[in-house]
């Protein structure tokens, strides 16, 4: 399988504070990864590096081959990697079609275009189309703020999967999202996601939903990776547990559940 | 690509001007010519507001059109209109072309006191430019329509069907221009600039765009203005006049680009009358029309029609 992101001592300070430290990752395509640690571990700082948000302190990052250290996010959207967000970044006054077709304008990536009505029936099919995949059809009409929080977790997802990306980076997608509907939205995701045949990095806490959609896990603690490797085991790693699941203090009788909340 | 309803509007309220400017008294048809220059001005300020900017200093553009109009005919001997303003847009395009790469970098008060300042700086030198006339600014030469000449008494009514086409064109242009994705990628840059990088659009590039649009348009303003007045002086770019744009962009709302031309109108008739009315307090009578708008209508008188269609459907 093809290498399509490699990181090698990828470190992030805050002055004194270590946010990231020496990040050695390799993640081959087609590969669904999930990543996990304890708030402040590390994760969010890891993916808002690679995906431009926050330039790196030290290291380097290569993606399909190439470096792409010191890029924005627009020219790693190019690239073909996109990302969701832990809170959905969504256009709240305008509606759910504007707000796809609005992605789908900025995907065409033709200036002359821009000048064009953001509405055209091309971009409006592609719209229905992906609302059909994620099962938010209900909504194409509706102004975002009518929308539901599982709903908007997924138009978010949607929105970063129009620009046909290659790796899909996602952060944290079920917070916020009750726990029955957590399964109902990680299937709808994860199929689209297979479909496409997109390689997938996601961000989670629930040990359920990693248990359940993942291959390889890759545990923070402390900003740095403590475990990477087949999820059974990562999960049932010491240090892993004792840091990021909790489940070795659970046994103490101290906690017996896992962490929630965000990075 | 035919004519959206509200474009058919402006173009049946662009021919009721056009046939009742050959009943209203001049004073009107000067009236409805300023507002409709004011009106352009303004919507270079919506523009800008859309995108989550407010400009302080839309009165350097405005300022640029006036004087490019003067300065044209009296040091270049131009005299068509049309080619005055045209010079206006060039001279204002260039100048936006090299401001926009710096404020584009801004937002909020940072960008409001940048465009201030440029603002400003054109008013001083104008005010030290006695061979500009300084404060007392000078008078704008006979000019041409084409082959048209509008003096001998019919000057007011050429530079309203003027206005009025212009006005038209603008407001037509800009109706698509609000509803295409760069328009709209302005308002989602007001609301999310995060997202609409990763989206894979420049934020910098469509503010730049933006900015060079609205002054252009600003600079038409100033042009038609000083065509009708006649006369150009450093008060252009002042930034109370910019501040009076601000007020008429918040008097309409940003809902329509109609809504800049109605609140210029209003504007001008409520300052006419308060200062016939109350010569020693006409800016209280501004004020609290202005805080009366911002409490019951704050999203502009444009509010009332889309309000009204709201409760009809």
């Amino acid at each position: 399988m093809t290498e399509i992101l490699k990181t090698e001592g990828l470190s992030r300070y805050f002055g004194a504070v270590v946010a990231a430290e020496d990040i050695n990752v390799t993640i081959t395509e087609g590969e669904i990864v999930g990543v996990i640690g304890s708030n402040g571990a590390g994760k969010t700082t890891f993916i808002n590096m690679v995906t431009g948000y926050l330039p790196p302190s030290a290291g380097t990052i290569a993606f399909d081959g190439s470096s792409i250290k010191g890029l924005g996010p627009r020219k790693l959207m190019r690239k073909g990697l996109s990302r969701s967000f832990q809170i959905p970044q969504l256009f709240l006054d305008l509606s759910v079609l504007d707000n796809l077709s609005m992605a789908l304008s900025a995907s065409e990536s033709r200036h002359l275009e821009m000048l064009r009505p953001v509405r055209t029936p091309e971009r409006i099919a592609a719209a229905d189309e992906i609302l059909t995949q994620m099962g938010i059809t209900q909504y194409r009409d509706e102004m975002v703020t009518a929308m539901p929080q599982g709903a908007r977790k997924l138009l978010d997802i949607a929105i970063a999967m129009l620009a046909n990306p290659r790796m899909l980076l996602l952060d944290e997608p079920t917070s916020g999202v009750s726990t029955d509907e957590k399964h109902t939205l990680m299937d709808t995701v994860m199929e689209v996601v297979k479909r496409r045949g997109l390689t997938v990095l996601f961000v989670e806490h629930d040990m359920e939903i990693v248990q359940k959609y993942v291959t390889r896990v890759m545990a923070f603690a402390s900003g740095i990776v403590i475990k990477d490797g087949p999820v059974e085991e990562v999960l049932a790693d010491e240090k892993v547990q004792e840091l990021v699941t909790g489940k070795r203090r659970g046994s103490r009788g101290k906690n017996t559940e896992t962490h929630e909340g965000g990075a | 690509m035919g004519l959206q309803k509200s474009e058919i509007m402006l173009v049946v309220a662009a021919a009721a001007i056009g046939l009742l400017s050959f009943v209203i008294p001049d004073w009107l048809a000067f009236t409805t010519t300023l507002a409709i220059a004011s009106a352009m001005v303004v919507l270079g300020v919506v523009m800008l507001m859309r995108a989550g900017l407010v400009s302080f200093g839309q009165g350097l553009y405005y300022c640029i059109g006036g004087y490019a109009v003067g300065m044209g005919g009296r040091f270049l001997g131009v005299t068509d209109a049309l080619l005055l303003i045209g010079m206006g847009v060039v001279a204002t395009v260039a100048l936006a072309m090299l401001l926009g790469l710096l404020l584009t970098r801004y937002r909020e008060i940072f960008f409001a006191m940048l465009t201030l300042a440029f603002s400003m700086i054109l008013y001083g030198v104008l005010v030290k430019s006695h061979n500009l006339g300084s404060t007392d600014g000078f008078g704008v030469g006979n000019w041409t329509l084409l082959w048209f000449d509008p003096e001998g008494g019919k000057g007011s009514k050429t530079v309203l069907w003027l206005a009025t086409a212009v006005g038209l064109a603008v407001a037509l242009f800009l109706n698509r221009y609000f509803g295409s994705a760069i328009g709209l990628a302005c308002e989602a840059i007001r609301e999310n600039e995060v997202r609409v990088e990763y989206m894979g659009m420049s934020r910098r590039q469509i503010l730049y765009i933006n900015y060079i649009i609205a002054a252009a348009i600003g600079s038409i303003g100033g042009s038609l203005t000083s065509l009708a007045a006649g006369h150009v002086d450093p008060t252009m770019a002042y930034w109370t006049i910019s501040g009076e744009f601000i007020f008429i962009a918040l008097l309409g709302g940003t809902g329509h680009v109609a809504a800049a031309f109605i609140a210029a109108m209003i504007f001008i008739m409520v300052r006419t009358y308060a200062v016939e009315l109350f010569p020693n307090s006409w800016q209280m009578i501004l004020g609290i029309v202005l805080l009366l708008i911002i409490l019951f209508l704050p999203k502009g008188i444009w509010s009332l029609f889309t309000r009204k269609r709201r409760v009809a459907s």
